[in-house]
C-alpha cells in the first residue's frame, strides 16, 4: 500500500486480482483484453495459483464454475463476443449461487464489431445477461486506479452475496497506463475461513452437492424468492456512485466508465465558461442508484446522459428519474466521444434550459416525488420522457428538442433535426 | 448369517430414478465399489452430467457438481486444478460427451488432466427422448431418424476412444460392455485403473462404458443387453486403447 505504479488498465486489474487473493483463472484470448490472461499466466503461477488457457469462452466459464464450487477465489475475463459465449455459464453460477469475478473489457458491437472501446453490453451486463431471473452485480471504473482496486470489491461482494460480481470496463480502460494504488491489504488465500458449501476433501463430513435445478414442484420458484430478497438488500446497501459540482446545478451529466471521464472534461469547460453543469457517475450499474438520481432530480431539472452506446444506460436514468426532470441523450454508439463534443451538447441543452426560464422555480410546486409513477395520470412514465411535451403541469416548458440526439453521421446526411 | 455383499459406502441409500434395465444404475455401483476400495470417497468429487444422469449428484455418496450439457471435463479441470488432492471424476452420456462436449473432451484429454471420465454410450439420446445421438448406430431407429440412421442424412457414428487415441495426453482409454456379468466385472477392473491412473498422477483417463436404454431402444431389457453385444460391440469394439503401460501410451 501506498506505493504508486504506472500499470495498462488491463495488467492492473490482473494484479489487483491476485491481491485480493484470486489464485484460480482461466480464459481465452480476445482483444482488448489479452494483457489479462498474459499477466495472469506467470503471475499466477508464482503465487502458486492456477492458470489455464482453455479452449473456448465456454470452457473457460466452465472450468471456473469448478474452481469457485471449491471455495478459491476465482477470475476470468473477456471482451463482448467472449462474454456472450460465457453466458450460459454465469447464470449457472448464479444458479447455483457461486461466488467468482469476472472482467468484460467491452469492445464494439453487435457481431464480430471492432475492437475499439464501446459500452454496447450495458443491457447485457445490468439485466443478467443469461437465461433465467438472476442478476450480476457490476462495477464500472473510470480509472486505472479503480480497475486495480474494483477486483477486491467484487471478490468481497461476490462472496457476501454467493453470486458473480464484474467489472464492466472497456478497450481505453483495459489499455491505457495510468498510475494505480492498492488501497487494501493482500490477501492470503491461506488464512481463509471455510465457507461450509466448498466443494473438496470432505473427511468425515457428509457430502455437499452443487447445483443449479430444482426439479420439486414449487421448490425452484422458493429458492428464486430467495434470491430476489438477496437481490433487493444489495439495491439497498450496495450503491456506489460519485457526484461533482451537483450542488448549484442547473444541467447534471450521468455518465459512467470512459465516458464519465470525458464528459467530466467538458463539464469542466462549461465551468470554465460559467455554466452550471454537474456529474452524476454511478459505479456500480447493478445495484443502480436510483434513489440518488431520483432524489437529484427533485431539484435538478435537467440531465445530459453520454454513453457509448445506444441509448441502453439511458433507460436506467429514464426510469430511476420517471418522468421529474428532463433526461436528454448523446449517444456514440460505436464511437468515443471528445470532451469538446459534449461540450457543445452541453452548451446547446444549457440554451434550452434558459430560454425555457426558471425551471426550478416552476418545479418547486408540490408534486409527486416518489420512485413509484404517479399511476393517476395512466400515462406510462417512459412514454413522458420520450415524448416532447406532454409533461406533467408544473412545468411550462416546451421543449421541442428530441430526446435522442443523432450521432455525426446522421447529422452530415442533413435535413435531419 | 454371514453378509456377503452390501450397497457401498460411495452410493447414497435412496431410489434411483432409471427405467428397467437401464445401464446406469450398474455402472452407478461400479463407481462408488471403486472409491470404496481406493479408500477416496471422502476427496472424490464427481460432476453430474446434463441428461439422464443428471441426479447423479444425488445418489454417489461424494461431493458432487452438476454442470451444464458437455462441459464435465471442464468444469472437473476447474476443480482438479484449484484442489489437486481430490479425485474428480466426471460422468457423461454421449450425448453430453461426444455431441455438445466434444471439444472439452478433446482439449481436456489434449492438456492430459488428471481427471477421471466415466463415459455412458447407449447409441441415443436417453432423458430428452430418444433423440439421435453421435453415436447412433446406423440404420438404427431414433425420434429424430424415425427411418433409421441414413448416412447421407446424418453422418456416420462417432467411435470416441478411437478418436481419442492419437491424443498423446490421453494416458488410459479403454472401452468395456456391462451386458453381462462377466463384462461387468471387466468394466469395474477399468473404472478402479481410470482413478488409480489419477491417485497416482498419471492424467487423462477415460472408461467408455456400451450400455442399455431399453426404453428409447423400444426393446425389453434382455433384448437390449442382446443389441448390445450384437449390434453395437461389432461397431465399437472393446478393448484398452491408450494404458501408461500399452507401448503407444503416454505414461
Amino acid at each position: 500500500m501506498g506505493e504508486k505504479i504506472l500499470m495498462k488498465g488491463n495488467e492492473a486489474m490482473a494484479e489487483g486480482a491476485v491481491r485480493a487473493g484470486c489464485r484460480f483463472f482461466s480464459g481465452y484470448p480476445i482483444t482488448p483484453q489479452n494483457e489479462v490472461p498474459e499477466y495472469m499466466s506467470w503471475r499466477l503461477p508464482e503465487v502458486g495459483g492456477a492458470f489455464i488457457q482453455a479452449e473456448s469462452e465456454v470452457a473457460a466459464i466452465n472450468m471456473i464454475y469448478g474452481a469457485a464450487a471449491t471455495g478459491i477465489r476465482s477470475m476470468t475475463s473477456s471482451s463482448s463476443p467472449g462474454i456472450s459465449l460465457k453466458q450460459e455459464g454465469i447464470s449457472y453460477c448464479a444458479g447455483a449461487d457461486l461466488p467468482f469475478f469476472f472482467a468484460n473489457v467491452v469492445r464494439g458491437g453487435p457481431g464480430l464489431g471492432n475492437i475499439a472501446a464501446s459500452q454496447g453490453d450495458y443491457h447485457q451486463s445490468v439485466r443478467g445477461g443469461g437465461h433465467g431471473d438472476y442478476r450480476t452485480i457490476v462495477l464500472a471504473p473510470n480509472s486505472v486506479d479503480e480497475m486495480g482496486n474494483f477486483p477486491m470489491k467484487c471478490f468481497e461482494l461476490a462472496e457476501k452475496y454467493r453470486m458473480p460480481a464484474m467489472i464492466l470496463a472497456d478497450g481505453i480502460l483495459g489499455q491505457m497506463m495510468e498510475p494505480v494504488e492498492f488501497k487494501f491489504e493482500t490477501v492470503d488465500p491461506k488464512s481463509r475461513k471455510e465457507k461450509g458449501w466448498e466443494l473438496g476433501v470432505a473427511s468425515g463430513r457428509g457430502k455437499r452437492i452443487v447445483k443449479s435445478y430444482d426439479l420439486r414442484e414449487n421448490e425452484l420458484e422458493k429458492i428464486n424468492f430467495i434470491r430476489m430478497k438477496k437481490y433487493q438488500e444489495i439495491e439497498a446497501r450496495e450503491v456506489l456512485y460519485e457526484t461533482r459540482n451537483c450542488q448549484d446545478a442547473d444541467l447534471v451529466i450521468v455518465a459512467y466508465g470512459t465516458s464519465s471521464r470525458i464528459a467530466s472534461a467538458a463539464m469542466k469547460m462549461a465551468r470554465d465558461k460559467g455554466l452550471k453543469v454537474g456529474l452524476f457517475r454511478p459505479i456500480t450499474l447493478w445495484p443502480f442508484p436510483s434513489r440518488e438520481l431520483a432524489k437529484m432530480a427533485e431539484k435538478v431539472k435537467n440531465f445530459l446522459v453520454v454513453e457509448m452506446s445506444m441509448g441502453q444506460f439511458v433507460q436506467d436514468v429514464r426510469l430511476a428519474i420517471n418522468g421529474q426532470a428532463v433526461v436528454d441523450l448523446y449517444a456514440r454508439p460505436a464511437g468515443i466521444p471528445a470532451s469538446e463534443e459534449v461540450f457543445a451538447e452541453i452548451e446547446k441543452v444549457y440554451k434550452k434550459i434558459k430560454k425555457a426560464g426558471p425551471v426550478k422555480k416552476a418545479a418547486a410546486t408540490p408534486r409527486p416525488r416518489s420512485v413509484q409513477a404517479p399511476v393517476k395520470k395512466s400515462k406510462p412514465a417512459a412514454k413522458k420522457t420520450a415524448t416532447k411535451s406532454k409533461t406533467p403541469k408544473a412545468r411550462p416548458v416546451k421543449r421541442s428538442t428530441p430526446n435522442v440526439k443523432r450521432v455525426k453521421a446522421a447529422k452530415k446526411k442533413g435535413g435531419r433535426k | 448369517m454371514e453378509l456377503l455383499n452390501k450397497k457401498p459406502a460411495g452410493l447414497v441409500d435412496m431410489k434411483m430414478h432409471y427405467c428397467p434395465g437401464c445401464g446406469h444404475g450398474i455402472v452407478h455401483r461400479l463407481v462408488a465399489e471403486s472409491m470404496d476400495e481406493l479408500g477416496i470417497r471422502e476427496r472424490t468429487v464427481g460432476v453430474a452430467p446434463v441428461g439422464c444422469s443428471v441426479f447423479a449428484d444425488s445418489y454417489f455418496n461424494c461431493d458432487m457438481i452438476q454442470g451444464p450439457h458437455g462441459r464435465g471435463p471442464a468444469i472437473a479441470t476447474g476443480i482438479k486444478r484449484s484442489k489437486p488432492e481430490c479425485i474428480v471424476f466426471s460422468y457423461q452420456g454421449d450425448g453430453d460427451l461426444a455431441s455438445i462436449g466434444m471439444g472439452e473432451t478433446i482439449h481436456s484429454a489434449a492438456r492430459s488432466e488428471n481427471i477421471t471420465i466415466i463415459f455412458i454410450n447407449n447409441a441415443i439420446y436417453g432423458m430428452t427422448g430418444g433423440q439421435m445421438a453421435p453415436t447412433t448406430l446406423v440404420g438404427q431407429k431414433a425420434s429424430t431418424c424415425p427411418a433409421g440412421r441414413d448416412t447421407k442424412v446424418n453422418g456416420f457414428p462417432i467411435k470416441v476412444c478411437e478418436l481419442l487415441t492419437p491424443l498423446e495426453g490421453a494416458i488410459y482409454l479403454e472401452r468395456t460392455s456391462i451386458h453381462n456379468a462377466q463384462h461387468v466385472i471387466k468394466t469395474k477392473k477399468a473404472i478402479k485403473k481410470a482413478f488409480q491412473n489419477q491417485i497416482d498422477g498419471k492424467g487423462f483417463s477415460m472408461v467408455e462404458v456400451l450400455s442399455t436404454c431399453p426404453t428409447n431402444w423400444g426393446m425389453t431389457p434382455l433384448d437390449g443387453a442382446k443389441f448390445v453385444a450384437e449390434k453395437m460391440m461389432p461397431l465399437y469394439p472393446l478393448g484398452v486403447f491408450r494404458s501408461p503401460e500399452k507401448e503407444g501410451g503416454a505414461n
